[in-house]
């Protein structure tokens, strides 16, 4: 079973059902016995850095979260919840994060060709740096989709992915047993699903 | 290289599509979930759904179509029609929307992006705009078009990004439904003015459209049209491949 870190911020109707569509069963949850009961462990996040943060340390499930991906638990960080993987962010001001991957989370202005629009909105090419367990169903140049101004730098270490934007943003990570993708799986149609179905074989 | 996006847009009543002619692979033509479905196999970028308010139970049987779509169609979903307030935006995101789109709701109630963006963030928030030329001046009008509000069309476009809508929708009354073409000269306007995703809409009536757009218009990220997709006129993989052929940066599935 997967558990998806519900703790308060944003939508998880399509994501719960992306599990659905690949057999995988998932539930949505902030309690801890069922985070504990759960094979791998989903961290979802929209909105600004700051509150998404302040939200996961609130829900009470920050501390078993991290405690059960000490014990080797997987975790997969979407979006948002990718960014909250790293040392610090930069958006409004400095924020500490959970410090699972070094690196911090920078603007893509920061990156990319003047004029390009921010944040970045549509379907890009997967270019594969470091190898991930979580692309043996799809290929690089394949779409996936994002919505994102910030992305995660100086990470070249754990980076599995990048996109071209007037420059390389950081598509994906890994380290260990924890993942992170800036796109949104659940949103990228078969390639997408394909990319979850892998996790859910993460070991 | 980031895609230029194709954007069906299937209009919703009494829990039917405007009905479009029978695809291969397709039991129910009018069925809102299969059609999307369909698209989605053949390559659409997005989908927007819009609710036309019809009757009383239209609007539970519209989110039951969205709670189902949500559930068997994974690409981004646009919901638009009848939102009015926040609390609009909230039970079409419930139910699986990505995105919300707000048209007259903005123009009644100019805070309403403002009030949104900073609940759900500005990529929620799609502002719609149906612009018509009045003596030689953009002007929104309000009501499915009916209305000419007196605001000009830019100025305002440019106020609602500025307040927090994270996309523009542009739909050209002039060029709507007479097939000859999208409004680039009106597209161009709004370009120029804002920083966010700008999606054209109004006009095509063939693949050669979406191939003008994209090559006069760089800046245009998105072209979005109804009833050539669903009359078969033009079929989104025919229409992802001529795009790429044409060295405009396409999604192929």
């Amino acid at each position: 079973m997967t558990a998806i870190i519900d703790y308060g911020v944003g939508n998880l109707f399509s994501l719960r059902s992306s599990f659905s569509a690949i057999g995988e069963e998932a539930v949505v949850t902030s309690e801890s016995r069922i985070l504990r009961e759960a094979d791998r462990l989903i961290l979802p996040g929209v909105g600004a850095f700051c509150d998404a943060r302040r939200a996961f340390s609130e829900s009470g499930t920050e501390e078993t979260v991290l405690d059960l991906v000490r014990q080797g638990r997987p975790l997969l960080g979407i979006c948002l919840g990718m960014q909250m993987l790293f040392d610090r962010d930069f958006e409004d001001g400095i924020h500490e994060g959970l410090g699972l991957i070094p690196g911090e989370v920078r603007p893509i202005s920061e990156t990319i060709e003047k004029g390009l629009k921010i944040p970045q909105i549509g379907w890009n090419a997967l270019i594969f740096r470091n190898p991930s367990v979580l692309y043996k169903y799809i290929n690089e140049g394949d779409y996936v989709y994002f919505v994102h101004s910030y992305h995660a730098a100086g990470c070249a270490e754990h980076t599995t992915a990048v996109t071209g934007y007037g420059g390389y943003l950081t598509a994906s990570v890994e380290r260990g047993n924890v993942f992170g993708t800036q796109f949104h799986p659940e949103k990228s149609g078969t390639v997408g699903l394909n990319i979850l179905k892998a996790f859910t074989e993460v070991r | 290289m980031i895609t230029k996006r194709i954007i069906p847009c299937l209009d919703v009543r009494d829990g039917r599509v405007v009905k479009g002619i029978n695809f291969e692979g397709i039991r129910d033509v009018s069925s809102p979930v299969d059609l999307a479905d369909y698209y989605s196999r053949c390559g659409a970028d997005e989908l927007v759904f819009y609710y036309i308010t019809a009757s009383s139970d239209g609007r539970k049987l519209f989110t039951d179509i969205l709670r189902e779509t949500a559930s068997r169609v994974f690409i981004p979903l646009t919901v638009g029609g009848g939102i009015n307030t926040v609390d609009d935006f909230d039970r079409v995101l419930k139910c699986g929307a990505d995105k919300v789109s707000v048209n007259s709701g903005a123009i009644r109630n100019p805070s309403l992006v403002k009030e949104a963006a900073l609940r759900y963030g500005s990529q929620c928030v799609v502002i719609s705009a149906d612009v018509k030329r009045v003596d030689g001046v953009f002007r929104v009008f309000a009501k499915g078009g009916r209305e000419n509000t007196g605001l000009e069309a830019v100025k305002w476009i440019s106020d609602c990004v500025k307040n927090g809508a994270g996309e523009v929708v542009l739909n050209s009354i002039d060029t709507d439904g007479v097939k000859k073409g999208f409004d680039l000269e009106m597209l161009d306007a709004v370009c120029e003015a804002v920083n966010v995703p700008v999606i054209a809409s109004g006009g095509a009536g063939c693949i050669e459209d979406f191939v003008k757009l994209f090559k006069a218009l760089p800046k245009v990220d998105a072209g979005l049209a109804a009833s050539i997709f669903h009359f078969g006129e033009v079929r989104i993989s025919d229409l992802k491949k001529v795009l790429a052929d044409n060295g405009i940066p396409a999604r192929i599935v």
